[in-house]
């Protein structure tokens, strides 16, 4: 049961990589690495390092999803 | 943003964030976490607080030189810790057993380990909410 939940994250995260490599909206980009993000908190979780996981979902899916949003706003939002 | 249920929903919200990063930083030696994290979880609540409301407020609530002198000091704080078991005649960061310790797994157990974590979530905080500010501030620097 485990294993599988892991294979699903983890093909989770590699689609989330890819796809924030390949997308052109900016936004989309930017929410796509937070989903990714998340997805890693949850592997860090998974392989015992519980502190890696919450600082990840601190700064992976929250202030550094936020800081890109920021920039967006005050910038332009497609490649 | 002007938008009433944020607002209130903030407003309800952010004590229990702090709490929870407060209790993140100071449970740092016996539960996951620690500085890092919770002085995180600190900074993302104040630029809840920022996005919600407006920038301009949190600006005045967090000045530059506060942040300036808040910084330093908890960084000179944590040195001093580590100077201090060079005095007692100990390496640089020796956790020394001056503290009254009860018994083990509870909240005061840490010895030197709880001021210094207090002085990361304290800088860690500090320096998130003034990225924010930085980068998104009406203020010209």
């Amino acid at each position: 049961m485990t294993e599988i939940f892991h294979v699903m994250v983890l093909t989770f995260l590699i689609i989330c990589a890819i796809a924030v490599a390949y997308i052109r909206d900016l936004l989309s980009a930017v929410i796509l690495f937070a989903a990714y993000s998340l997805m890693m908190a949850v592997i860090w979780q998974q392989l015992d390092a519980p502190d890696i996981a919450m600082a990840e979902a601190a700064i992976g899916a929250g202030v550094t999803t936020l800081l890109f949003v920021v920039t967006i706003s005050k910038t332009r939002r497609q490649e | 943003m002007d938008d009433l249920v944020l607002q209130t929903i903030t407003r309800i919200l952010m004590p229990f964030i702090q709490v929870y990063g407060i209790f993140v930083i100071v449970n740092g030696h016996l539960s996951p976490g620690g500085g890092f994290a919770g002085g995180t979880i600190l900074g993302a609540s104040v630029i809840l607080y920022a996005l919600t409301f407006n920038v301009g407020a949190a600006e005045d609530l967090y000045p530059d030189d506060l942040a300036e002198a808040v910084e330093s000091s908890s960084v000179l704080i944590f040195v001093l810790v580590g100077l201090f078991a060079i005095l007692m005649g100990a390496n640089f960061l020796t956790n020394i057993g001056i503290f009254p310790s009860p018994e083990t797994g509870t909240l005061f157990t840490g010895g030197f380990v709880t001021p210094l974590t207090l002085a990361i979530g304290v800088k860690v905080a500090s320096t998130v909410i003034t990225l924010f500010t930085h980068l998104f501030g009406e203020k010209k620097p």
